[in-house]
């Protein structure tokens, strides 16, 4: 159901880096790369734009991985994540707690598709919160907006504040559009104005 | 008697030096601890062990804790420093290739240096640091940003990496701690130009961490390791000690470099490039002298405002710094304390005596290289 996701896995070792993709085209993700070296992960996270990156724990490149991804906007991607061989319930509290790396002894395959559902839940979540954080400061900034429009209609033609809401109401029934809109205009050609 | 046993992370660097000589000279030993030392893969693999309590203290790069206690990087958790393991430490260098178009440049003249990169740079500098959180990153800003008209890109690269980036072209440049700018001369790869030391006189660069929880559950193991990393670090700035620190460094299995490349940091001579003669950099890695071990909660204010936190934010990062624990645990075996817990960074040009909790006690030079202060309020004693 999240197979849509685009996966980059980071792996030196051109045979391990097979079996991976292999295990996870297998298990149906589609979108996998493969990058080997740390001087082009650069370049590989901004061509494929993956949602999860998969990186070993051990790996001292993490944090060349960590550095990209918090310039280039990784509140909204799950960065990569966690697996160890021997502790599922540090896996787990790593995962809930935010950890975004993982520790694979030889990256064992059947240990990648658990971890990687869990991973790919938590970024569902994330990327909920990210929404909603997002509709949030929209509403917020939206709500200004109004105001603001509302505020000069009051002053240039003396109406109420309910009033001033409901041409503006009218004026967007009228032309099709939405309130938000119309206040915007009105916002805009008011700074315009003298 | 048993140990009690604690998990300590760290990185194979130079610095790491407390840890390894606390429990190899015994000094872990005599608090009744064993200090079960725990090799880390990267900075973020260290963070995320001792985050999930795999670790119980680390050696951190000391913006660590503040970033992860505001939240700045990709896990928040409070984490706090217990205490200074080391200031200083780390130097700069450009390729051979930049160090040719740069022309003659005095080492350790950081503004005369930062001269040269602004007429002779054609393109932004790409410029290897070890971690997005490190004293060298917010080194390397807080230098460049006094010259806008230099574009800079900073770039991760672990430090065992850093010579082979300069050798592919990957980076221009790299500010990096010992050995690893020593290992790039020796290749005969690049040119150090200055040292940390030249932008800020007294930068806090590894601290002590462990979670808040576990400083708060744990007091008795607190006090422990922080007396005998206390001990290990006077130990180690000692003159005579050092051919004796240099033999129980190439020896260790937890440190695996030669004698070699151990020798510039510790004394402090290092040498700039392949055939040149060593220059001797004061104060080049400073361990213990002048209240170094001291985690002042105006260090914390400082590298939270060069993290770009605001004053709410930079509040609670002094807290991160725990100068009341330090207090608390370090008096009473007369390690002396200065009596404030904040200072104006960058004030002291000079070795200063400072009034302490018993008389006088000398702090080093502290000021930046362009006589900037910081004042972040607040000087009462604790």
């Amino acid at each position: 159901m999240y197979k849509d996701l685009t996966i980059l896995v980071v792996e030196a070792d051109a045979d391990k880096a097979r079996l991976i993709i292999d295990a996870l085209i297998e298990a149906g993700w589609t979108r996998v790369y493969a990058v080997a070296q740390v001087s082009g992960l650069e370049r590989a996270i901004k061509k494929h734009e993956p949602d999860i990156v998969l990186i070993d724990m051990a790996h001292p490149d993490r944090d060349t991985l960590e550095h990209i991804s918090l310039v280039s906007d990784a509140k909204s991607r799950a960065v990569a994540m966690f697996v160890d061989q021997t502790d599922e319930d540090l896996t787990q509290a790593a995962l809930s707690a935010g950890v975004s790396a993982y520790v694979v002894d030889g990256l064992q395959m059947n240990r990648i598709k658990p971890v990687l559902e869990t991973a790919i839940a938590r970024f569902q979540i994330m990327r909920k919160m990210q929404s909603e954080l997002d509709a949030a400061k929209q509403a917020l900034a939206d709500r200004k907006t109004l105001d603001r429009a509302k505020a000069i209609l009051m002053r240039k033609r003396d109406l109420t504040e309910d009033a001033a809401y409901k041409l503006m109401r009218k004026a967007a029934m009228d032309q099709g559009r939405k309130v938000i809109d119309v206040a915007q205009a009105l916002v805009t050609a008011a700074e315009l104005l003298p | 008697m048993t140990r009690t046993i604690l998990n300590c992370g760290y990185l194979p660097l130079v610095d790491c030096a407390p840890l390894i000589i606390a429990e190899e000279l015994g000094f872990a030993a005599q608090e009744g601890l064993k200090l079960n030392l725990l090799q880390q893969p990267s900075w973020s693999a260290l963070r995320d062990m001792l985050a999930l309590g795999h670790l119980d203290a680390a050696q951190m790069l000391s913006p660590m804790p503040i970033a992860m206690s505001l939240g700045l990087g990709s896990l928040q958790a409070d984490v706090h420093a217990l205490m200074v393991m080391s200031v200083n430490g780390t130097v700069f260098g450009v390729s051979n290739q930049i160090a040719a178009t740069l022309g003659q440049t005095t080492f350790g003249d950081a503004a005369g240096i930062l001269d040269r990169i602004a007429a002779t740079a054609r393109k932004p500098l790409r410029i290897g640091i070890p971690f997005k959180f490190s004293m060298h990153h917010l080194l390397l800003s807080y230098w460049t940003s006094t010259r806008p008209d230099i574009q800079i890109e900073a770039v991760t690269v672990p430090p065992p990496r850093m010579a082979d980036a300069i050798e592919t072209g990957h980076i221009d440049a790299f500010w990096v701690g010992e050995p690893w700018g020593s290992v790039i001369v020796d290749r005969g790869l690049g040119h150090m130009v200055m040292t940390g030391r030249d932008v800020w006189n007294f930068a806090p660069e590894k601290v002590l961490a462990a979670r808040a929880e576990w400083i708060a559950n744990n007091p008795q193991q607190v006090r422990r390791l922080m007396r005998c990393i206390a001990q290990a670090t006077r130990w180690l700035d000692r003159t005579k000690n050092k051919p004796l620190a240099l033999e129980i460094l190439t020896r260790s299995e937890h440190l695996d470099l030669p004698p070699e490349l151990i020798e510039p940091a510790l004394t402090g001579y290092l040498t700039p490039s392949d055939g040149a003669s060593p220059v001797e950099v004061d104060h080049f890695l400073v361990f213990n002298r002048y209240g170094a071990n001291f985690p002042w909660r105006s260090q914390a204010a400082w590298i939270a405002a060069q993290l770009g936190a605001g004053p709410g934010a930079i509040e609670h990062a002094k807290h991160c710094f725990r100068s009341d624990v330090y207090r608390e645990t370090l008096t009473p075996i007369g390690i002396d304390l200065p009596g404030a817990s904040e200072k104006v960074e960058g004030a002291m040009q000079h070795a200063t005596a400072v009034a302490a909790q018993r008389g006088d006690m000398i702090l080093g030079q502290d000021a930046f290289f362009d006589g900037r202060t910081f004042d972040f309020g607040g000087f009462g004693a604790e």
